[in-house]
């Protein structure tokens, strides 16, 4: 078998094992924790208690509570796989799936642009700074607080700045009343402009740590024996360069996962700051009103996205770093 | 390298001693600064009437340093908000620096945890190596893929009642697996190493080179790994204190900062409610990488360069 197919079937493997695992974990906790899921959703209709007994069955057939637990836990995934999440509570009757489908596009909108961008901007900022001692004592602190800042607090001072001392950007949604979602380019933007606070939050912050972790490769690459063999060869300061990024590049790619749970959290909170609608916004109005399907629904969703991320991510360190392929040709799985 | 002289090394090294110095500086804040309000935790004048303590709010929205008076059990007293109040009349530095409080217990119960988890699960995983490694990996990648915040909020979306202990402790379970994995290669390659082997030649107990031989070397490596997980869990803390998961009573740095959204202390132009409580997470925390750099650079020699 070659080592890149030994590798796509472990890394499938794995996510598979992460899905499964957290669907379990959607299923279990509500059921093992303390205190009465239905109770507390009951206590919403407290005014109306002919109406909380016709609730009461409802809810303990809607989740299966009468039944075995695992026949429960064999519905839930039948009813996971079929996109079928439960009814919110807050937005009822909208189905929570029918919610977050209309959230997710303006996740990845913000998401996205975010990461890669931060990503570039960060590396090359950080490769600057890692080659120019001065330029980095400078620089350094500044990425430090970046990435020490809680991306939500990031956030508020931004809006704080642009918004309210400058009135160059809304405060908050992501469209202005008034104006109805379409692919028009008075949409476009009028979205763009609500966006660019949100985008910079996540940006700002998420470049920091792409630059300080560039920086401390580059440090460690231009120190390397096979750098200091370049140089005795006497190859351009470009050259040399060339080759330490490209090696610096490699611990970045897979620092991605790690980060990407990072910002995908991030995202949550700056949302909130913004009032923008998409999952952190729902997320937040599920933990308000106690409304259980939403926040199970927010979760698995959050998870499924990281996961094919993180899928996406693998996929492309294999095509660039050649070792993989090899090293699944040796060892094995 | 002795503990003496790496100490020695590190006094020397100007990233450490700016660290240590906000790190040290917040630290004080965060013990002492209590003793330095008349307010309570939630930033209310407490009242005494024989054995009850009644919280009193005082005057709203007043800008930092201003002049305020109470009506007490003992007459007027003369009080002054250093950072102003909130829309509800509490005293917002008495709020920062019992928040600040909780945050170093969060930091330290939680970071501990997950330090000593991942040290455990890291270590035993690459002494082992074989069945006991892949398995305790798979775990580990598995939980590195899971967002941290997504399974927090599962967990403590249906917790009816919590607080700072409950709180750390689910952010310490979840919060170890990149320390695993980072012990884990350390781990991997200590053991190889010439003293390893010469201790395993000469009969030494599995016991005595772990904690003999291996972990000695291994001290610094667990600090930095501590102080990350110090300074990650006051962030995960803050961040769900924020969307309403925090301690069911009491005040947090991420609660204020939650109330002062909710109530637009942004739009109000209230900056002494919005800003002060995420600028001291965020100096706090560059402390902490300081340290991390500064020590960083006492066991690599070759991350120092010239210019030091």
């Amino acid at each position: 078998m070659s080592g890149i197919k030994r590798y796509l079937i472990r890394k499938t493997l794995i996510y598979t094992l992460t899905f499964f695992l957290a669907v379990t974990i959607d299923f279990i906790i509500p059921r093992m924790m303390p205190g009465d899921p239905i109770g507390v959703l009951l206590s919403r209709f407290a005014t109306l208690p002919e109406a909380t007994k016709y609730l009461h069955g409802y809810f303990v057939q809607a989740f299966g509570l009468n039944k075995p637990l695992w026949e429960q836990y064999l519905s839930f995934w039948n009813a996971v796989l079929h996109g079928d999440l439960g009814v919110s509570i807050y937005y009822y009757p909208k189905p929570v799936t029918e919610i977050l489908k209309a959230a997710i596009p303006y996740d990845l909108a913000l998401l996205f642009p975010a990461l890669v961008a931060s990503w570039f901007v960060g590396n090359w900022l950080g490769a600057i700074a890692g080659k120019n001692r001065k330029l980095d004592s400078y620089l350094m602190p500044v990425f430090y607080f970046l990435q020490a800042s809680p991306y939500f607090w990031f956030a508020i001072l931004l809006s704080y700045l642009f918004t309210f001392k400058l009135g160059w950007f809304p405060i908050s949604g992501a469209y202005s009343y008034g104006i109805i979602p379409s692919l028009s380019w008075e949409f476009i933007k009028d979205y763009l402009y609500h966006w660019i606070l949100p985008f910079l939050s996540l940006f700002m912050v998420q470049l920091g740590g792409w630059a300080i972790g560039m920086r401390n490769m580059i440090i460690y690459e231009v120190e390397a024996d096979y750098i200091r063999y370049l140089e005795a060869l006497g190859a351009s300061e470009r050259t040399l360069m060339k080759h330490a990024f490209k090696n610096a590049m490699l611990p970045q790619v897979t620092g991605l996962a790690i980060q990407l749970g990072l910002l995908v959290a991030g995202n949550v909170t700056v949302q909130i700051v913004f009032s923008y609608p998409g999952i952190g916004y729902v997320l937040m109005q599920g933990i308000m009103n106690q409304d259980y399907f939403l926040i199970q629904g927010a979760f698995l969703v959050i998870i499924l996205t990281v996961l094919i991320a993180n899928f996406t991510i693998d996929l492309l360190y294999a095509l660039i770093d050649p070792r993989v392929r090899t090293s699944y040709t040796e060892e094995g799985a | 390298m002795s503990l003496k002289r790496t100490l020695r090394i590190a006094l020397k090294n100007s990233k450490f001693k700016v660290g240590i110095a906000i790190v040290t500086i917040m630290a004080i804040f965060a013990l002492l600064g209590p003793l330095t309000t008349p307010f309570d935790n939630m930033g209310y004048y407490p009242i005494k009437f024989g054995n009850t303590t009644f919280p009193k709010p005082t005057t709203p929205s007043l800008p930092p340093m201003s002049q305020d008076t109470v009506y007490g059990s003992s007459g007027v007293v003369n009080v002054t908000h250093y950072l102003g109040t909130d829309s509800f009349g509490r005293d917002i530095y008495a709020q920062l620096t019992y928040g600040m409080r909780s945050s170093f217990f969060i930091g330290i119960v939680a970071g501990g945890l997950a330090t000593l988890l991942g040290l455990l699960i890291g270590f035993v995983a690459g002494y082992k190596g074989g069945w006991t490694d892949e398995s305790l990996m798979i775990l580990t990648n598995i939980m590195l893929v899971i967002p941290t915040m997504a399974l927090l909020i599962i967990i403590a979306a249906y917790l009816p009642y919590r607080g700072t202990g409950i709180e750390s402790l689910i952010i310490g379970l979840t919060a170890w697996p990149w320390a695993a994995r980072a012990v884990r290669a350390q781990t991997l390659s200590l053991k190889n190493r010439e003293f390893v082997n010469l201790a395993r030649l000469s009969g030494l107990s599995d016991l005595r080179i772990i904690f003999g031989e291996i972990m000695p070397n291994m001290i610094s490596y667990v600090f930095m790994v501590f102080i990350l997980q110090f300074g990650g869990s006051i962030l995960a803390a803050v961040g769900l204190d924020f969307i309403g998961l925090g301690p069911t009573r009491g005040m947090s740095l991420g609660i204020m900062l939650q109330q002062a959204v909710l109530w637009n202390a942004v739009t109000l132009g209230y900056w002494w409610w919005a800003i002060p409580p995420g600028l001291v997470i965020a100096i706090l925390i560059t402390g902490l990488y300081f340290i991390n750099t500064g020590l960083d650079e006492v066991f690599n020699p070759r991350l120092r360069g010239g210019g030091e």
